[in-house]
């Protein structure tokens, strides 16, 4: 792939001396799965107001977006889930990490004759996905929905099949608010599940809920609002329960900019302030800081600047929350970092 | 002359390096699955076939739930598929009506054209709805029994079982439709000659094709071991080891295909490509107990073939005639 990029670049110097074409530049990205459709609507827009510059991106999953990055067989990577220090050091370059929009999961569940949405907490959904609470109407779930009739039926656990972004937030949240959940099974894409049956993406996983009576399982917000599948709603660090909307996930990350650390490896799952959706997360793009291919690295800076600034608007429509100002300015200032010449 | 030779040196050369080509490829393949899954290989050992946890987080991993996964719905598709896909054979190379012989051959290919995930959509909105429903009529006294027990989720090994077999069916039911095409005629007639009935006839042209049809049999087993976007889709993807049909597990070719992505540490890489190596074994073991079957039917057909007695006289129980 190298050796490609340095055959396109021939090529385009070619195109140049030979005044066949304007400057085209082309440039290879990989990783997660999750910002798939709001990156192609980007790359799209973006190439038909810059017709020079194209970006290729394909949707690997995170941990193939991380591997192809730290191989440079790709440009930029992507992923839903911050780089380990372990994966840090093996890069041969500094990477930075820039959020780009963000992300929820949402419980969803399937209990024919139960009207109006249950409310969950951390503590409640690890329990259930550990295995603990195993009827709806187990004092734990009774107690946070006095006004619904829970049935005594039992719980059925699903979740996702293949290692993904989305399993990734989800058990980050249980971790986080289940001490039980993070020594017994901890966080990663994909985890070893106490219980529960699993279903191949979001639509596997919600395929399942609808079909078996008495199952809960976690899709992401997109998912579930293009699908139109009601969801759950679910406590946050303040004490409310909040529905996901692209309002309140928004509000996870603004309530997280206090405590940004300069590399944006955070998790905002479990956030503090009000009105935050706690199950939110970033989707973070990929630089080197110092890449090879300086022409390269200054058309992608300008695409970035383009997508934190202008490109935020196609957000919403496609079901992302977009980023808060605060965050999008430290962003800014952080990309100065990458060399452009 | 010298000309000829030349050429008959030149395409021996030509056609000797292609096969010695097939046999680099195999032993490339090998050689590389072992070589990218050396850590885990390292770490593991010979525990890795027998050990059933599955833990990315703690980067612990052992084979043994997919290992069984695949070999437990692969023979259960074959347990299935083999009966139908004999049945379809055997009625379309000696009993069909002319008129109908190609629409059902058309037919049968189809199914064997239709692509795995569409067979993998159509087990989850058709096929999984109705096992659940199965398994809910199930009685409860069958459902004390190990192999049905479980709560009625309609995903599991049942259905990757069903859905197993309706993709190998028409893989078997063709090549054991040639075979039997291939059975000389003179077999039947010399068989209705001594006044063998129909079903007698049938009898004596399968026992002669046996060893193609077992071929056959075979070839759709190798077919359900590999599968993969169909069964991941309606097995449960649950690394578990149990006996029961309505319980979710997993197979190797499935968790593969659904963890090869998002794979982030080294550890967990190798371990993956290892269930890759332990599924490229077990499906060379599988096709060499196969020929080695072939090869003893074969040994044994020759054997009593040379005795005046035509073989195909000599159904192998004869009790069933009655």
């Amino acid at each position: 792939m190298k050796s490609l990029s340095t055959l396109a670049a021939v090529a385009c110097t070619l195109a140049l001396g030979a005044g066949l074409a304007a400057q085209s530049l082309q440039i290879n990205g990989a990783g997660a799965t999750f910002p798939n459709p709001i990156y192609s609507k980007w790359f799209d827009e973006y190439n038909k107001k810059n017709p020079n510059v194209r970006i290729n991106y394909q949707p690997i999953g995170s941990g193939g977006g991380i591997r192809q990055i730290t191989a440079q067989t790709v440009f930029f990577g992507a992923t839903d889930g911050p780089m380990t220090e372990e994966q840090i050091l093996a890069a041969p370059g500094k990477i930075l990490h820039v959020p780009t929009v963000l992300g929820a999961d949402v419980p969803i569940y399937n209990l024919p004759g139960v009207s109006g949405e249950i409310k969950f907490t951390g503590a409640v959904l690890a329990d259930i996905y550990l295995g603990k609470v195993t009827k709806w109407n187990d004092a734990a779930l009774a107690k946070l929905n006095p006004q619904a009739k829970l049935p005594a039926t039992d719980i059925t656990v699903v979740h996702r099949a293949e290692a993904s972004g989305t399993t990734y937030i989800f058990v980050d949240f249980l971790a986080k608010t289940s001490p039980e959940w993070k020594k017994k099974v901890g966080v990663a894409t994909q985890v070893s599940w106490p219980v529960g049956v699993a279903g191949k993406g979001n639509e596997g996983v919600s395929g399942l809920v609808q079909q078996v009576p008495g199952s809960i399982g976690y899709v992401e917000l997109i998912y579930a609002l293009q699908n139109k599948i009601a969801y759950g709603s679910v406590q946050n660090l303040a004490g409310e329960f909040v529905r996901a909307s692209v309002a309140s996930v928004t509000a996870a990350a603004a309530g997280a900019v206090a405590k940004m650390p300069a590399d944006f490896r955070v998790s905002i799952t479990n956030a503090e302030g009000k009105g935050v959706y706690p199950i939110s997360s970033f989707t973070w793009l990929l630089l080197y800081e110092n890449p090879k291919d300086k022409a390269q690295s200054k058309a992608m800076v300008e695409f970035v600047k383009w997508a934190l600034g202008d490109g935020q608007k196609f957000a919403p429509e496609l079901g992302y929350a977009p980023l808060p100002a605060e965050v999008v300015k430290l962003e800014l200032a952080a990309l100065a970092k990458v060399r452009v010449s | 002359m010298k000309r000829g030779s030349q050429g008959d040196l030149g395409f021996r050369l030509v056609t000797g390096a292609f096969a010695v080509l097939i046999i680099a490829i195999v032993a490339g393949i090998g050689a590389v699955l072992t070589s990218e899954s050396w850590l885990s290989i390292q770490k593991f050992g010979f525990g890795f076939w027998k050990t059933t946890t599955w833990d990315p987080v703690a980067g612990d991993f052992g084979a043994l739930p997919f290992i069984w996964g695949t070999l437990y719905s692969s023979i259960l598709a074959l347990v299935i598929a083999t009966p139908v896909a004999l049945g379809i054979a055997i009625f379309i190379a000696e009993l069909c009506p002319a008129s109908l012989r190609m629409p059902l051959v058309f037919l049968t290919e189809l199914l064997a054209a239709i692509p795995s995930i569409v067979y993998g959509l159509w087990g989850i909105f058709v096929l999984v709805p109705a096992v659940r429903q199965l398994e809910i009529a199930t009685p409860q006294f069958l459902k004390a029994l190990p192999l049905f027990s479980g709560p009625p989720l309609g995903v599991g090994m049942l259905s990757a079982g069903l859905i197993l077999a309706i993709m190998i069916t028409p893989f078997t039911s063709s090549v054991a439709r040639e075979v039997l095409k291939s059975v000389p005629i003179e077999q039947r007639e010399a068989a209705y000659a001594l006044g063998a009935t129909r079903f007698e006839a049938i009898k004596a042209a399968l026992y002669y094709a046996r060893t193609g049809i077992v071929g056959a049999i075979m070839l759709g087993f190798g077919r359900a071991l590999g599968e993969t976007m169909a069964v991941t889709m309606v097995i449960g993807n649950t690394p578990r080891v149990s006996t029961s049909l309505f319980a979710p597990q997993y197979s190797m070719a499935a968790v593969i295909a659904n963890e090869f992505t998002e794979a982030d540490t080294a550890l967990y890489l190798d371990a993956l490509v290892e269930i890759g190596l332990v599924l490229f074994a077990i499906t060379m073991l599988v096709n060499i107990l196969s020929r080695g079957l072939i090869w003893s039917m074969t040994l044994s057909f020759k054997k009593a073939s040379e005795p005046a007695a035509p073989p195909a006289l000599t159904p192998p129980q004869p009790e069933a005639t009655a």
